[in-house]
């Protein structure tokens, strides 16, 4: 702090002006500083403090919204851990997505960039191309990509059929495609990260990858040991990113589960939710059924607990692997 | 968090003009060939399922449930009983009103509050950057409950009101860009304008903010797109009461009031996409700048 009060005292006008006190002008900074955050001062108490304390007190209670809660103790996480093999299946699916929807998607912006950074001629183009899709509003994605890969009637399954493949996956409709299915969606839809890396990779020097090349370095060996360090810190960010979104990932699957299961009721509402057979019922589409459907706020209270830790405790990990990386990054 | 200091520049221009390390000959032919085959396979991927919601918009419905791809008769007027089977202008309403008010409450609240972490000097900034940076991770569903009760107190659950009034007081998110942008603006303008004793204030207004103005038009950008595409926060607050629906919700159940019409649920899709599109068009540099702004946070 002292560091820096130093410097503004250097760059003051003139010093036959010394102006007020020091202690005073620091007060008066902080005043200045606070009015300019109170609205966000207060946002954060009242929607980010005060809830997060409120849920793991929620937690600790049943409560329906309408009667007082009532104080139960760790009841709520025995019941989730020992007695809710529905929350464990949901668990298991956002796990799946985890993994699978994080690697995939960060390998496949990864991919498309690496293709747009060399194109020079139409660059414009081809990037507003690959980006559109992510404009997409999620509810709207989710029906074209469920009339899409609709099993017996989908221009993708009637194209897979053109190509001799007599029996395609029935995608949104069985069990053990659907969460592959939702998958395809997301990285259809994965432009944003694509533009990040790009950006990344514009930005590596060149003189680098002309260094590697005089040493006789190949295309692979100069990715692994030019390309790879020098944006390492922007794919942890995408690695970052994509678990948190895997982690609250709700709305497609929601949406997905209920369009295709034809269920006439409204998304969210439908009792069709996870469909089919509870292969996209995700920990968050769990959460909202049991507090807002069900209205055992106390029991959704304690999931909300739960996934907060598991999501504070992935970006802690990844932030400190981000910030070592940047580091290395660095001293390249 | 490491911070950045320099503008990331990513205009097409530059792309365009860049460099690469390639041999001479046929071995740079065949490079292309190979790089322009990938890039146009990736275009169809990422294209044909754009036409083809907007071929089955136009198809009668019976055509619709078949797999024939081209439209045999075009039903433009599909568009046109998208409006008059649902009350979809009132939804367009809902959306605009969402996305609007938190649009303008968040420049309002934010802007202010970003310039206060980037450039303002007091005790405690680091941590309050930190704090910025938590609860813009934090999904939202996990303080759901705490404050879908206070909204229920307050007799406003039904309405919009829950979604619209936390972007007056402030959008982690948005702070967190405008930060980054307000980071890149050399300080000595701002210091100039101290000497000539401008308050704070008259720095923000009249040296930063037209200096910022990509960053702040990015920011507006991404909060209008975000809250035009939320499906939890509307689905949460007024799922019930679909007076209030937005047109994500609606869309949601359109397809169960429709059964069958495929042709008018994909008319419906391609009206809820075009705003974002059309949007997207005509802000495509700012769009750019501020999604990789978002990416060199590490």
């Amino acid at each position: 702090m002292s560091s820096t009060m130093t410097t503004t005292v250097d760059r003051a006008p003139a010093p036959a002006d010394p102006g007020p006190p020091v202690p005073r002008r620091r007060r008066r900074r902080r005043l200045v500083a606070l009015g300019f955050l109170a609205p966000a001062v207060l946002g954060f108490g009242l929607f980010f403090a005060y809830p997060l304390v409120a849920t793991v007190f929620f937690s600790f209670t049943r409560s329906d919204g309408l009667n007082p809660p009532e104080w139960v103790g760790p009841r709520n996480y025995v019941h989730l851990v020992t007695s809710d093999p529905v929350a464990h299946t949901a668990a298991a699916n956002t796990l799946w997505l985890v993994v699978v929807l994080t690697v995939l998607r960060v390998v496949f912006a990864l991919g498309v960039a690496s293709v747009l950074a060399r194109i020079r001629r139409g660059a414009g183009f081809f990037r507003t191309v690959f980006y559109l899709p992510a404009l997409a509003p999620p509810v709207a994605a989710t029906l074209a990509f469920v009339f899409l890969f609709n099993p017996g009637t989908g221009p993708v399954n009637a194209g897979l059929r053109a190509i001799g493949i007599d029996s395609p996956p029935g995608w949104f409709t069985d069990p053990a495609w659907a969460k592959p299915s939702l998958t395809l969606l997301m990285l259809w839809c994965s432009g944003e990260l694509t533009i990040i890396i790009l950006a990344a990779l514009l930005d590596v020097p060149t003189e680098l990858y002309e260094a590697a090349a005089l040493d006789g370095a190949g295309a692979w060996s100069r990715f692994r040991h030019v390309t790879l360090p020098s944006i390492a810190p922007v794919l942890l960010f995408g690695v970052v990113n994509s678990v948190i979104l895997a982690l609250q990932f709700f709305t497609q699957a929601v949406v997905g589960g209920s369009v295709a299961s034809g269920g006439a009721e409204m998304a969210g509402h439908s009792k069709n939710l996870g469909w089919p057979g509870n292969s996209t019922l995700t920990f968050p589409a769990w959460l909202y059924q049991q507090g807002f459907r069900y209205f055992n706020m106390g029991y959704a209270a304690a999931m909300c607990t739960v996934l907060f830790l598991v999501s504070f405790a992935c970006t802690v990990v990844l932030i400190r692997r981000l910030r070592s990386a940047a580091g290395t990054g660095e001293a390249r | 968090m490491t911070t950045l200091d320099t503008p990331l520049d990513a205009s097409p221009s530059r792309a365009a003009s860049r460099p690469r390390a390639a041999g001479p000959g046929a071995r740079s032919a065949l490079h292309w060939i190979a790089v322009h085959s990938l890039a146009l396979a990736l275009t169809l991927m990422f294209l044909l399922p754009l036409v083809f919601i907007a071929l089955t918009a136009v198809m009668s419905d019976q055509q619709a449930l078949t797999s024939q791809l081209w439209p045999r008769e075009w039903h433009w007027e599909n568009f046109a009983h998208v409006f008059t089977r649902s009350p979809m202008l009132s939804y367009f309403g809902n959306s605009l009103l969402y996305s609007g008010l938190a649009t303008v409450g968040m420049l309002l609240s934010s802007v202010p509050a970003a310039y206060a972490l980037a450039r303002l000097r007091w005790r405690g900034r680091n941590l309050a950057f930190f704090a910025v940076v938590a609860a813009m991770l934090l999904p939202p569903q996990v303080v759901a409950v705490p404050l879908y009760l206070l909204w229920a107190q307050l007799g406003l659950t039904g309405t919009l009101w829950p979604l619209v009034v936390p972007y007056l007081l402030g959008d982690f998110f948005s702070i967190f860009l405008l930060r980054q942008f307000f980071l890149t603006i050399p300080e000595d303008y701002a210091d100039a304008a101290r000497v000539d004793g401008c308050s704070e204030l008259q720095v923000l207004w009249r040296v930063i903010l037209p200096m910022a103005r990509p960053g702040i038009a990015a920011a507006a950008l991404f909060c209008f797109l975000y809250t035009w595409n939320d499906y939890f926060g509307p689905l949460l607050y007024a799922g019930e009461r679909p007076e209030s629906w937005t047109l994500s919700v609606a869309l949601a159940s359109f397809r169960g009031l429709h059964h069958v019409e495929w042709n008018l649920t994909m008319a419906a899709t391609v009206l809820v996409m075009l705003p974002a599109v059309v949007l997207f068009l005509f802000a495509q540099k700012s769009f750019v700048k501020g999604i990789t702004f978002t990416g060199v946070k590490g």
